[in-house]
């Protein structure tokens, strides 16, 4: 189980324990979280799961592709250094805890 | 507060509506109406992820909270039987009578029939649903040989699962190649070629004409040019029909799906419609279109929610669509139909290129196949109407990417 935060937009938190092998875009769906809309169902096809990840927990996250890169430069939001696709961030048991701000538009 | 907001049909486009309009603010009642029991999910894991492993996704495009804590009423299992378009109500199959402010059609489509002998029979399959990708995943587990009817999207997924399972698939298609009018020859022939070395057997330029039953149980598929092809399972995918019929009850105009203006709304001022059943005039080439595809649902949510909250504006969303099967990935930026010129530009790895189609010489859209960053690219291209001609594309030189920067609007 790793604890994901989610502040949104307007500065609110949600706190998930995800399970390992559930990336942070499936546990937000599947929670109701609104900030992350995760159109295409993970297939890396829209950049609607679009988070920035605290630096501090960067490091401990699975690598990025080219092809994540290639879909974040089209995200609605801000591309900013420390954006990822949340459907690409999937929970190990390695990883204890993680924050994540959510943008204020994914569409 | 007002009526507020029907939304008939439960699938992405209809879901999509509700969130869209709660995201942005919207305050009034929204009430889907959905005829399966299920709550609003996923289609296109349906023919892909679902066939292979039942536990591998959740297709649920929201927990059952969520419609609670957002306020949106969701009436499943029921069916809208009329609409009373002059005094803003719908009637449902219950007996209750709803009115609305504002309605929308979000009815999209079912496989299409084949009206041939043996349909009705056990093991015979068509793949619109939860329900059906269920049966179709332990017909297809279970069986020795399947056959499917149809080498489209669904056909090829569901031929491709059934591969991964061991099971022996033959597939029978009217047309010369497979995804006829959907791809181009190039990647039709990639594919293609891809399912045969899997030991896909492809039967073209043949038609179903009967399936053969035995004890109620289907058999085997009888062909037209006298073939017979042995089946435990036969899965039909010969394409979808939009549904129309409330739009045709309610006196709205009908032309292979509901017809709509620029801005998705109906003959009626009352009423839009969006996703799989709405009929649009195509921004990008003449006459109308009908797609069927999540972004077409999602996007053309989101521009009837910008208009039922007041920010008008006319529906060009660059259309995309992906197929998965085996490990190859799909990627259409564009609506490519009608292409009469294509130019294949290689990336020099195996079963990665991509395919760039040309009407009359304008640029309709691309083909990327296991190459998200040039799908990408061809999506701004479309989308900033940024020019692009095949001889730019035959160019040894050229790269999408820069492409689509180099003439980025400042």
């Amino acid at each position: 189980m790793t604890k994901v935060t989610y502040t949104d937009a307007q500065g609110q938190q949600h706190v998930l324990d995800v399970s390992a092998g559930t990336s942070i875009m499936a546990a937000a769906v599947t929670h109701g979280i609104d900030g992350i809309v995760g159109e295409c169902g993970g297939n890396l096809m829209c950049a609607t799961c679009h988070v920035y990840v605290d630096p501090r927990d960067a490091d401990r996250l699975p690598e990025m592709s080219d092809d994540e890169e290639a879909m974040l430069e089209d995200a609605v939001a801000e591309h900013r250094p420390t954006s990822r696709l949340s459907c690409q961030l999937v929970m190990s048991d390695d990883l204890e805890e993680i924050h994540v701000e959510m943008p204020s538009e994914q569409l | 507060m007002t009526a507020g907001i029907i939304i008939v049909g439960a699938g992405q486009a209809g879901h999509a509506l509700a969130s869209t309009l709660r995201r942005r603010g919207y305050a009034d009642p929204i009430t889907l109406v959905g005829d399966e029991e299920a709550l609003p999910y996923q289609r296109p894991p349906l023919s892909k992820a679902c066939l292979i492993d039942d536990g591998a996704v959740s297709v649920a495009l929201g927990p059952a909270e969520y419609y609670e804590t957002h306020d949106v009423t969701v009436l499943r299992g029921k069916t809208v039987i009329r609409v009373n378009a002059g005094e803003q109500r719908v009637e449902l199959c219950s007996g209750e009578a709803l009115p609305y402010q504002h309605l929308v059609l979000a009815t999209g489509s079912v496989p299409r029939k084949l009206a041939i002998e043996g349909v009705d029979l056990d093991g015979v399959h068509m793949l619109r649903t939860l329900e059906h990708s269920s049966a179709i995943r332990e017909g297809t587990q279970n069986a020795d040989r399947i056959a499917v009817i149809g080498a489209g999207f669904i056909g090829l997924e569901v031929a491709a699962a059934a591969r991964q399972a061991g099971t022996a698939v033959t597939v029978v298609e009217a047309q010369t190649a497979v995804m006829p009018r959907v791809v181009s020859q190039p990647m039709a022939h990639h594919f293609a070629d891809r399912h045969s070395r899997e030991g896909v057997e492809f039967v073209f330029e043949d038609v179903a004409e009967r399936l053969v039953g035995e004890n109620g149980r289907v058999v085997a598929i009888e062909t037209r040019s006298g073939r017979r092809i042995d089946a435990d399972v036969v899965v039909i995918g010969v394409g979808v029909e939009p549904r129309c019929e409330l739009a045709v009850q309610a006196g709205l105009d009908v032309d292979n799906g509901v017809v709509v203006d620029h801005r998705l709304l109906t003959s009626d001022p009352h009423i839009s419609a969006i996703g799989d059943c709405a009929s649009f005039p195509s921004p990008w080439g003449a006459g109308r279109v009908r797609l069927e595809s999540v972004q077409n649902a999602v996007d053309q949510a989101a521009c009837v929610a910008s208009r039922l909250l007041g920010d008008d504006g006319p529906y060009e969303a660059v259309p995309w669509f992906w197929t998965d099967q085996y490990d190859l990935k799909l990627k259409i930026a564009g609506d490519i139909s009608g292409h009469d010129e294509t130019i294949v530009v290689e990336t020099g790895r195996p079963d990665s290129f991509s395919v760039y189609c040309f009407a009359d010489g304008v640029f309709l859209g691309a083909e990327s196949l296991n190459q998200v960053p040039e799908h990408m690219a061809v999506r701004r291209i479309l989308k900033q109407k940024t020019a692009l001609s095949a001889d730019q594309v035959r160019d040894p030189e050229f790269s999408p990417k820069a492409h689509a920067r180099a003439e980025a609007p400042a």
